[in-house]
């Protein structure tokens, strides 16, 4: 059998797994609620110069920060580690699979489980706006943007946190560890940012590096990528109005996300050859 | 491959974790159809051996190889199947489910994998999720995973632990079977009395070494056990027998001997010139749990010398 057969066995058993044990429902349930929740608290202060979808996309690339990483940390953080615990990993590594083959499959099985969240959730906090105040063509353009990079963003954070997986020897410590990445990828690295620019007024720091700063993190640069979409349309405060003065093309802060994914399958598929069950 | 040729070949292997040497200069064969049992007490390096058998492990000394490959290699993997000890399998999915699963990773087209649960007793319980089933069925469907694509080589961590005897029996017979089909099958286990009549070959693994390899009557004949008899005397012969013959005195009327096995002959006839005084014997051979103590305790000594 190919390569790609044994790629989507695995991946469809990840899958599978995570259904069974409600990650799929409790993630696309916990999306829903939070999407429904921001696109009609937007519709209360609506003006007349963004539609209800536009606002609703900014205030969701804004949560979608935090919450994307967190649950697609949650799913994948125990998807080799724990095996390894449960004694499961070992017959599988003794079958004939590359084990880049192995991690590359629990990623998409564990990707497909975030994209079935995204793409529910959005859709129906979405139709129910368009139910209520009506279509918002450019809106709903933002929010199959926010939905697509969401899922990027989703799976960036899926591969490193199978990264953290298999480096961990035990699942305890692997979720240990995902959650102080997750700390600092989306809270602590932006606080030192905001540091930096308060003891470097029109330094070098501020001036110049500061945007780069801002997009080699991979939620920041989702948040600018999708705000920078936004042309404006939509109320922006603290880091995020950098959106609107980037010196650069907002899509290289897409680049940057890439860039990350790769790196941290690259990491992962490093450490899983090392690995003995 | 030629008929007759190893499949699996172990040349003075030596592993070392930290300062604890697990495995010391260990060499054997298994050949195809052969039934070879790995003893040891926990510890003694049975598991780290399978290890490097799958290619987990690098030696730091000697070499294996699997059907002419190194461990590890696609060809290697694709002969040897593994049943760890204590095997496990995500509770979440179905015995269908896991082996469509494995048939997959393996190479194997499902339709013709599905029917091991059947061999395996578990065809009743194909649908219902392995965190329901029991340790037994669970070594059952781990058997069955094994089984998959024939493998040339069968590699079983104390397969039969936690199995009741009536699993036990049916488990070894599936083995006989594909043994005979011409599969090499390399077990391990911490009691001789288990794989009694189930092995054509032992080897005795102890603090790393390989104290022990070759078929169970051998090994008991070069050990040269002693030989316990014990005579029933006749109503008040015993202190008679006891001064004459030597030996212990137990429970008032009787009398233990012990003897090399080449002695057997002479003192049993030397006892029949005395019949009138003896009312029973019974000779006891060593057994086969005295046979591996033998050898175990043997290499511990001579770890201390």
């Amino acid at each position: 059998m190919s390569p790609f057969t044994k790629l989507m066995a695995v991946a469809t058993i990840e899958f599978r797994v995570a259904l069974r044990n409600r990650w799929l429902i409790l993630a696309t349930g916990v999306m829903t609620l939070f999407s429904l929740a921001l696109t009609f608290s937007g519709a209360g202060g609506l003006e007349l110069k963004a539609g209800i979808l536009t606002l609703a996309a900014a205030s969701l690339a804004t949560l979608s920060v935090y919450l994307i990483p967190l649950i697609a940390l949650l799913i994948s953080y125990d998807s080799i580690a724990g095996e390894v615990e449960r004694g499961t990993m070992a017959l599988v590594l003794a079958t004939p699979i590359s084990r880049g083959v192995l991690l590359a499959g629990k990623a998409l099985g564990l990707i497909a489980v975030l994209a079935i969240a995204i793409a529910a959730s959005l859709t129906i906090s979405s139709g129910a706006a368009i139910f209520a105040y009506g279509m918002d063509m450019s809106g709903l353009a933002a929010i199959v943007r926010l939905g697509l990079t969401g899922l990027l963003l989703g799976a960036v954070f899926v591969a490193i946190g199978m990264m953290i997986s298999v480096a961990s020897p035990r699942a305890g410590q692997a979720a240990a560890v995902a959650i102080g990445v997750w700390l600092v990828a989306t809270v602590l690295y932006d606080l030192a940012l905001l540091a930096g620019i308060l003891a470097d007024k029109d330094g070098v720091f501020t001036k110049t590096l500061f945007p780069y700063f801002v997009v080699a993190n991979p939620g920041d640069a989702f948040r600018i990528f999708n705000l920078a979409g936004l042309e404006n349309a939509a109320p922006v405060s603290g880091l995020d109005g950098i959106a609107n003065t980037l010196p650069f093309s907002a899509t290289y802060a897409l680049a940057g996300l890439f860039a990350w994914l790769v790196a941290a399958l690259a990491a992962g598929y490093f450490q899983i050859r090392r690995l003995t069950p | 491959m030629t008929a007759g040729t190893p499949i699996l070949q172990i040349e003075g292997v030596g592993v070392t974790f930290a300062d604890l040497k697990a495995l010391q200069d260990v060499s054997f064969d298994v050949a195809p159809g052969e039934k070879l049992a790995l003893l040891g007490h926990n510890g003694a390096g049975k598991s780290t051996l399978f290890k490097c058998v799958l290619g987990f492990l690098k030696p730091a000394a000697g070499r294996i190889t699997v059907a002419g490959d190194a461990p590890g290699s696609d060809h290697a993997r694709r002969s040897v199947s593994y049943l760890p000890e204590q095997v496990a399998f995500p509770r979440m999915l179905t015995g269908i489910e896991i082996i469509t699963y494995f048939a997959k990773l393996k190479s194997v087209d499902p339709k013709e994998a599905l029917p091991l649960l059947d061999l395996v007793g578990l065809s009743q319980a194909g649908r219902r999720r392995v965190g329901d089933y029991s340790k037994g069925m669970r070594q059952r469907l781990g058997l069955a995973q094994a089984l998959i694509g024939k493998p040339d080589l069968l590699l079983l961590d104390e397969p039969t632990s936690g199995l009741d005897p009536v699993s036990r029996r049916e488990f070894y017979e599936i083995i006989d079977r594909v043994a005979q089909e011409g599969a090499a099958v390399l077990l391990s286990s911490h009691a001789l009395t288990e794989v009694e009549g189930h092995v054509d070959r032992i080897a005795i693994l102890s603090k790393g070494r390989l104290v022990a390899d070759g078929n169970i009557k051998a090994l008991a004949e070069a050990a040269q056990l002693p030989i316990t008899i014990r005579i029933k005397a006749r109503e008040g012969q015993a202190d008679a027998l006891h001064d004459r013959f030597g030996g212990t005195r137990v429970n008032g009327r009787s009398v233990e001997l012990s003897c090399e096995p080449g002695a057997k002959i002479d003192l049993v006839s030397r006892l029949t010139e005395r019949r009138e005084e003896i009312d029973d014997i019974d000779i006891a051979l060593p057994s086969l749990d005295d046979i591996y103590r033998f050898y175990s305790n043997r290499a511990e000594k001579g770890d201390a010398a």
